[in-house]
């Protein structure tokens, strides 16, 4: 399997990533530290493409990207780009969406926000669809939970709004983190105040990446802590479609 | 589930499943006694099947809506001593094994040995067959090179079509009158004969008719005594329904029913055909049927529902007639392998999937029994709901029903000759054999062990585990400058086996037609009463053979392993490759290392597959077409049922890293454990063997609970289905399980009694398998949620 220092993971397969069956692409290195990250392995700072390798690299990774195309034109699916931040590495990921446009594959891209905004715009432009993760409104809470400051996160939603792009809001239900009322309600103010009615994913969090932590010799926030009970995510649910939003479990 | 259903529900499962003398006795007196010598073959033979149908004991179920037995009860299993007889070692092993056990009475131990040993002995088709076969065919047979399907069982796939729902006894009497008046014995240097065989056949009709009439005279008798009046009527329209079917063409659901299932009895009460006698394509038979009842007020949905849930029951009291020595050890199971087909298209080419479609999914649901098997016929014209209801079935994990794809197996049967009215009333029968129902013989010979044979060509033709020379010399490996050296050696090995194997199946085909004609069969299977030929002699209109491969992940992933590790990278040389192989891989832990991180089948990895098509094609280029016995051609299937633990067995350490004994990879799916990039993957490798091209193909998939969880993941798997069968995918099967269930029912299999399984083309309950079964099991890679 082909392997380069930018992309830690592809898998296919996807089915919570975007619509129908996609592959996803984990592109390394991310500016957050969550602590409920099922990737911690992609946090490592990764390497700049260099623009040599750039060609190549695309070329390696279309070309698997391209093995599915069967089960995409199926089911409606496509590429999801994920990480770590995709959009740490801004030069590969566009050219992959560039091609992916050019050959008709649908493209996700699975983002923090956390980053320079004309990046983010730009890929706006280039991308079919937006995942676009919101944790918590509470400044305080999004730098102990995330180890960076939230401002940023929620102007570029707000202008990424604006510019109309499709977004897919995506909500990580944590246990003592995320998911409290306090913070429940502040979004649905926040997603008000700036008129941003999308639809809402809720993602409960599941404890499938544990292992690694052990692994690579992290400290795991998680280690107490127990996806939602099935009632939670429901109660949760209802607070919002209370609210006028659309949800939905799950990517 | 009414309690009906469920008492008689509790009562199948429950009873204990015995060995029958009944037949045995009767077959044997038939032939000691009563039989005239003068008579043909052909006749002789339907006569002995009047004489066990008009005298076997008639048995009805309190409460039950569908008549007939096999044996004197359910579960009684009788033994067919004209193909194969049974010792008394081998009765005292069936009765005493701990898995899959058939209780055996001291009543028929001792017919067995004063009546039925002595007059058999030395006049079964198995000894015929063994006799006939000369040294080559024998020495391969104990190598394991490949098994043969004929010499415990009668020929088969049997499987029914239309012709019984349109036609009752009496008309195909009609017919048969016709024939007999129109033979040449002016001409037709063969009429003699053709009178005998459709003498055979009338006799034939008797007999089910009189058995029928026999159940009528039992269920107007209990009628009397019965003093409870809604039972006193249904016994009363029971006896009514006996009177009219198979005599007549059924008029009714419950008639088509009864008439198949009288008829299902008699074909497996004539001869132990494989895979008992499939009631074919189930829905589109039956909807005709269920239509008219129910639009015309004398039927209602859950009386149809009812009456199938009884039906369902009459397959579960029909254990498979018990094997011996190989063929055991190839499929140990009580599942008989009757495959009901739902969906597909119509005749006329449109969604066939109707009301009753439905209604039968909601009892396979609901019966939960591993006997009759299901499976799913998905063409391009079915909607999806359809095939989210199956998956909702197969997600409660007991890999029922299958799923295969409607518009490959008619180009299949097109590619076969077949015409495409034909082709469209086609299905699979056994695990995943493509036929058409009730107007082709297409017979199974024997698993053919791939790999076992790349292990003869590393050893010069030599089988190191029986310690004779079974194959050509064909050099040292070691000798080998290139790749394709090896290769070449292959093929000729390949073909010298294949050689071995079609001669023996051609000498086995003329046995069974010159001395077990099957005349009830022949009746109902299309063109027999045309050509006044039995269904062993090609009566039918289409013929075929096939020879099934096995092994196809193991084979590729050995080739791959060579080529790879020895030619192209030149990592090991082929010495060294010998010495481990010999050792077994002894201590050498970091060879295995190096072999596991070799291309391997199942990934998508052009390496490895392409390798895999040339395997295909030198496999299928061996053997499609050749002429077989009945006017018919061998074809290949690709399945292997239990048999890859067999041939595993027998198999030595191979180039892949797969040690001395582990069974090699099943059906066609990758080796157990080799495929690692997920189920898109494993579909886009495995659809690179040409499936038109065969007879059938079988690949398993073990996925985690978690992907069968919602909507969201059963539409995934919809389209995941949908992309392989536009791949030309043959069939794909789901077990559901995760692994710690499996391993603790191996811990506590009194916690696990109820565990079922999708083996390889059928399921069966988890503790009932061997051990080395269960782990291959275990082995195979489970897809998970992401």
């Amino acid at each position: 399997m082909l392997e380069n220092p930018y992309v830690f993971k592809i898998q296919r397969y996807s089915i919570h990533d975007g619509p129908g069956i996609r592959t996803t692409l984990f592109f390394q290195g991310c500016p957050l530290s969550c602590h409920w990250c099922h990737n911690p392995e992609s946090q490592k700072k990764s390497l700049q493409t260099d623009a040599e390798d750039m060609d190549r690299v695309a070329a390696d990774l279309m070309e698997e990207i391209e093995r599915d195309l069967i089960f995409y034109d199926e089911s409606g699916g496509g590429v999801t780009f994920s990480g770590g931040e995709p959009l740490c590495q801004p030069k590969l990921l566009f050219k992959l969406l560039d091609l992916c446009r050019k050959k008709e594959i649908h493209t996700c891209l699975d983002t923090s926000g956390y980053t320079d905004v004309k990046i983010l715009l730009k890929a706006a432009e280039k991308v079919d669809l937006i995942l676009y993760d919101i944790k918590l409104i509470d400044e305080t809470a999004h730098q102990e939970y995330t180890g960076e400051s939230g401002c940023l996160v929620l102007d570029n939603l707000k202008q990424l709004s604006n510019q109309r792009a499709n977004i897919r809001l995506r909500f990580p239900l944590i246990p003592q983190m995320t998911d409290t009322d306090e913070n429940i309600g502040r979004i649905m103010v926040f997603l008000k105040e700036n008129t941003i009615y999308r639809d809402i994913h809720i993602l409960p969090l599941h404890k499938a990446g544990e292992a690694k932590y052990n692994f690579l010799n992290m400290k795991n926030h998680m280690e107490d802590i127990q996806p939602p009970s099935k009632e939670r995510v429901l109660n949760v649910k209802e607070q919002f479609e209370s609210r006028g939003f659309g949800v939905a479990i799950g990517g | 589930m009414n309690s009906r259903i469920k008492s008689l529900r509790k009562k199948t499962r429950q009873k204990e499943v015995t060995v029958s003398h009944e037949r045995a006795e009767l077959v044997t007196a038939f032939f000691k006694t009563y039989v005239s010598m003068d008579e043909s073959i052909p006749v002789q033979r339907a006569l002995c099947l009047k004489h066990v149908l008009e005298n076997k004991k008639i048995f009805i179920d309190d409460n039950e809506l569908i008549v007939g037995e096999r044996g004197p009860e359910p579960k009684a299993v009788p033994t067919y001593p004209e193909i194969c007889l049974h010792s008394l070692e081998d009765l005292e092993i069936l009765n005493s094994r701990p898995k899959v056990p058939y209780k055996v009475s001291e009543e028929t131990k001792a017919i067995y040995k004063e009546k039925i040993i002595p007059f058999w002995k030395g006049k079964t088709i198995r000894e015929k067959i063994f006799a006939a076969m000369e040294d080559q065919w024998i020495d391969s047979f104990n190598a394991g090179i490949f098994t043969e399907f004929q010499e415990q069982r009668s020929p088969g796939h049997t499987a029914g079509g239309e012709l019984i729902y349109q036609k009752g006894f009496n008309d195909l009497k009609t017919d048969i009158g016709h024939c007999l008046g129109n033979i040449n014995f002016f001409e037709d240097k063969e009429a003699l004969e053709k009178q005998e065989i459709l003498k055979s056949f009338d006799i034939a009709a008797d007999a089910l008719i009189a058995f029928a009439e026999r159940h009528a005279d039992e269920l107007e008798h209990m009628a009397k005594d019965e003093t409870d009046s809604k039972r006193k009527a249904e016994l009363e329209n029971m006896a009514c329904v006996c009177r009219r079917v198979p005599a007549r063409k059924p008029e009714t659901f419950h008639e088509a029913l009864q008439y198949y299932w009288f008829l299902h009895v008699g074909v497996i009460t004539e001869l132990n055909p494989w895979d008992a006698y499939n009631p074919g394509r189930f829905d589109q038979n039956l909807y005709p049927f269920y239509k008219k009842d129910i639009e015309s007020g004398i039927l209602t949905r859950e009386e149809a529902k009812e009456m199938l849930c009884c039906f369902w029951i009459k397959f579960h009291n029909h254990p498979a007639p018990p094997k011996v020595g190989v063929t055991a050890r190839e499929s140990n199971t009580y599942v008989d392998f009757c495959l009901i087909n739902l969906g597909g298209v119509t005749k006329d080419n449109q969604d066939g999937v109707n009301e009753l479609t439905y209604l039968t999914l909601d009892v396979i649901e609901e019966m939960r029994l591993l006997q009759p098997s299901s499976m799913i016929q998905v063409s391009r014209k079915n909607p999806d709901r359809f095939i989210r209801r199956a998956l909702k079935i197969i997600a409660t994990g007991f890999g029922q029903p299958s799923v295969f794809n409607t518009d490959a197996i008619i180009q299949e049967m097109i590619l076969h000759g077949k015409s495409v009215e034909d082709a469209r009333k086609a299905g699979a029968s056994g695990c995943v054999e493509a036929g058409v129902f009730g107007k082709e013989c297409y017979i199974l010979t024997g698993y053919f062990n791939l790999p076992k044979i790349f292990e003869i060509t590393l050893y010069n033709g030599w089988d190191p585990r029986t310690e004779k020379q079974i194959g050509l010399k064909t050099g040292d490996p070691i000798s080998f400058e290139i790749f394709d050296n090896f290769f070449d050696a292959y093929k000729k090995q390949l073909e010298h086996f294949v050689n071995i194997k079609i001669r023996g199946n051609n000498i086995i085909e003329q046995i069974n037609a010159r001395y077990m004609p099957v005349p009830l069969l022949s009746l109902v299977t299309e063109d027999c009463i045309k050509n006044a030929k039995d269904y062993n002699q090609g009566g039918a209109r289409y013929n075929t053979s096939y020879i099934q491969g096995v092994g196809m992940g193991t084979i590729t992933d050995c080739f791959s392993s060579l080529k790879y590790n020895v030619y192209d990278k030149q990592h090991i040389s082929m010495k060294t490759m010998m010495e481990a192989l010999e050792k077994d891989f002894e201590g050498n832990d970091i060879l295995i290392h190096r072999l596991d991180q070799t291309p391997k089948y199942g990934n998508d990895d052009d390496y490895a597959d392409e390798i895999l098509k040339t395997v295909f094609k030198v496999f299928h280029g061996l053997v499609t077409k050749r002429p077989n016995a009945k006017g018919g051609v061998f074809r290949i299937n690709l399945l292997s049922t239990t048999c890859h633990v067999y041939f595993g067995e027998i198999t030595g350490a191979l180039p892949d890293g797969r040690k001395k004994g582990v069974p090699v990879s099943e059906g066609i799916s990758p080796v157990q454990g080799a495929d690692r990039c997920g189920p898109t993957a494993v579909l886009k490798s495995v659809a690179k063997i040409d499936h038109l091209k065969t007879g059938g193909t079988l690949l398993n998939q073990k996925f985690l609970p978690d992907l069968f969880k919602e909507k969201k993941e059963l539409q995934a798997l919809v389209h995941l289905i949908r992309s392989y069968f536009k791949m030309d995918g043959h069939h794909v099967q789901f077990n559901v399980v995760a692994e710690e269930t499996l391993r603790d029912a191996q811990k506590h299999p009194e916690n696990h009694q109820d565990l079922i399984v999708r083996v390889a083309g059928y399921s069966d309950y988890f503790v009932d398998l061997t051990l080395a079964l269960q782990e291959e099991i275990i082995l195979r890679t489970a897809h998970t949620n992401f």
